[in-house]
């Protein structure tokens, strides 16, 4: 089940780059979530806030509050502890090369002990299922290294890693950017579904993506969130004028 | 319009004659390269071959005067050699590379320890057997091939450090972030998923430096020293093949001539036989990894 996620007063920088500042954000669970705004105003270094791995970037900081549940992650718990939760889908599919597809969503529970090949071998079937790309791979699951498959069917596979460990959340940053329209509208239907089980925060530069797959939208601009509201109100009646002329594509 | 196709046609024609002109130098660069290791082959086998027989890989040599004999003892010896030295510098210089490009980076230690694999890397590697016969085989009071393999395991370290080093920075970031993001503790995305994708690099680089030292003959003159007979005693002088072919080589006799010959091609053939066989076996196993 997804939670809620609180994010108060949150500020982040790269050395001296102040690139996000107080950013104050109210995520539902189980709902879709999806962050717009020109780029290098700050959605990628916000959600890497949101699974503590901005911190990964030697001249990375933060300050603020983020609550995932009920749990303050900088204050109580560990950043590997908060990754297992907080699942996190890249801009560019990016799939163990050495690994089988089967090896590929394994290895987030194999790599933190686990052995049970009986479970391992379910949930790698889930997984697969619930990303939309058991069919296309079942008689390969040994057979083919992740980086043999096209681009969509990789980036549905690291999905299907993410989801493997079984998170609360899962962070998207641009995850449709780098395929064609077809493994678009896939993985638009996959958002659509696995929303019931899962946070989903989804960051895009496609406004009809945002429109189509999420119920609230977050606008950024220049590190700061301009307006968090429900997605049909920022399409259609934006509060800020600056949402506006960013929507209709008057800057940006 | 006119203009424009002329443009087009003349350059069609250009780019054919560059297209043949860089494929051409690509040829004969390839075959500038291939050539003296082609030549070494045949020349060592012209040379060589003829003495080749079942003794020689069988006995070991006989005094002056005596016919037959081989180098059957060098053979075991320079493989007991190359042993040690790998069971040294493979993983010293593996450990090496990780903390060099994983978690020392940039950092003083970092710095002081790739400067002086640098410079170890220059060091004539005379002065390899001199350092290790003074830091081992004085103390002990006898040469032995702890200390040749002692000797060839240092000079394996630079090469691989520096290699290990290298294959590991070039593994995308993507992939260590991907790891991370699955909530795997650092070290141990470091070792499953970053010097694994890096791992064919690296092994190339242990090739590398063990083809190097396999061929050495001047760490092993106050080290392993050479014997004569049979011995697999690390604490005792240990043929190996560059010696024993070194001895041949300067010898005053046509026969022992012809064995350093022979040797010579067998130790060349073995270290290919070597190298291929890793190869070989790290390919299944990390395809079989994949399974
Ligand atoms: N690794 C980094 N090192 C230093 N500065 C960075 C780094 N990544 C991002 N920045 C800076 O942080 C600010 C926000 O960047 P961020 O990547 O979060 O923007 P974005 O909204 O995701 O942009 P895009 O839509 O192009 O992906 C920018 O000023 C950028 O220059
Ligand atoms: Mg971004």
């Amino acid at each position: 089940m997804g939670v809620g996620i609180q994010v108060t007063d949150l500020n982040a920088w790269y050395g001296a780059n102040h690139a996000l500042l107080g950013i104050n954000m109210n995520i539902p669970a189980n709902h879709v979530t999806a962050l717009i705004g020109p780029s290098g105003c700050g959605k990628s270094t916000f959600v890497r806030c949101l699974n503590r791995m901005h911190e990964t970037n030697a001249t990375a900081r933060v300050s603020g509050e983020v609550r995932i549940g009920d749990v303050d992650i900088y204050a109580e718990a560990s950043p590997v502890e908060i990754r297992r939760r907080v699942g996190m889908v890249f801009q560019r599919p990016n799939p163990f090369p050495t690994m089988s597809i089967y090896d590929n969503v394994a290895s987030g529970l194999r790599l933190n002990g686990f052995r049970n090949k009986g479970v391992l071998d379910e949930v790698v079937e889930r997984s697969l299922q619930s990303s939309a790309l058991w069919d296309e791979v079942k008689d390969d699951l040994h057979k083919k290294s992740g980086a043999s498959l096209s681009g969509g069917q990789q980036q549905r596979l690291c999905i299907a890693r993410a989801l493997a460990v079984d998170p609360e959340v899962l962070l998207m940053d641009e995850p449709a950017s780098a395929l064609d329209p077809v493994s678009t509208a896939k993985i638009e239907d996959l958002i659509f579904q696995l929303k019931s089980q899962y946070t989903i925060v989804i960051v895009t530069h496609n406004m009809q993506q945002a429109a189509r797959v999420a119920e609230t939208t977050g606008f950024f601009l220049m590190g700061k969130l301009v307006e968090f509201d429900s997605t049909h109100k920022i399409f259609t009646n934006p509060t800020d004028k600056r949402t506006e002329d960013y929507i209709t594509g008057r800057f940006g | 319009m006119a203009h424009r196709s002329n443009t087009s046609a003349a350059n069609r024609i250009w780019r054919t004659i560059a297209n043949h002109v860089a494929t051409g130098l690509a040829v004969v660069s390839t075959i500038l390269v291939v050539a003296p290791l082609v030549a070494i082959f045949v020349y060592l086998i012209y040379k060589g071959a003829s003495s080749l027989n079942f003794a020689f890989f069988t006995q070991a040599p006989k005094p002056v005067g005596e016919a037959g004999g081989g180098m059957a003892n060098s053979i075991l010896g320079s493989a007991i050699l190359l042993a040690v030295g790998s069971a040294i510098g493979v993983p010293i210089g593996i450990a090496g590379g990780i903390f060099l490009a994983e978690f020392g980076r940039g950092g003083r230690l970092a710095n002081t320890i790739r400067f002086t694999a640098d410079v170890l890397n220059g060091v004539p590697s005379i002065v390899m057997g001199i350092a290790v016969y003074s830091l081992i085989v004085l103390p002990q009071k006898h040469f032995s091939a702890l200390s040749g393999g002692v000797a060839l395991g240092i000079m394996m370290i630079p090469t691989i450090t520096r290699t290990t080093e290298e294959m590991l920075l070039m593994v995308p970031h993507a992939i260590r972030e991907a790891a991370l993001g699955l909530g795997v503790p650092n070290w141990r995305s470091v070792l499953a998923i970053t010097l694994k994708t890096a791992s064919p690099g690296i092994i190339t680089g242990c090739m590398l430096a063990f083809a190097r030292v396999a061929g050495e003959t001047a760490p092993l003159l106050f080290t392993a020293f050479g014997n004569q007979f049979w011995s697999a005693n690390l604490n005792e002088p240990i043929a190996a093949l560059p010696l024993q072919i070194f001895i041949y080589a300067i010898s005053p006799y046509d026969e022992w001539h012809r064995l350093a010959w022979a040797g010579a091609l067998v130790l060349i053939a073995l270290i290919v036989v070597a190298v291929s066989l890793v190869r070989y076996v790290a390919s299944r196993g990390i395809l079989k990894g994949a399974n």
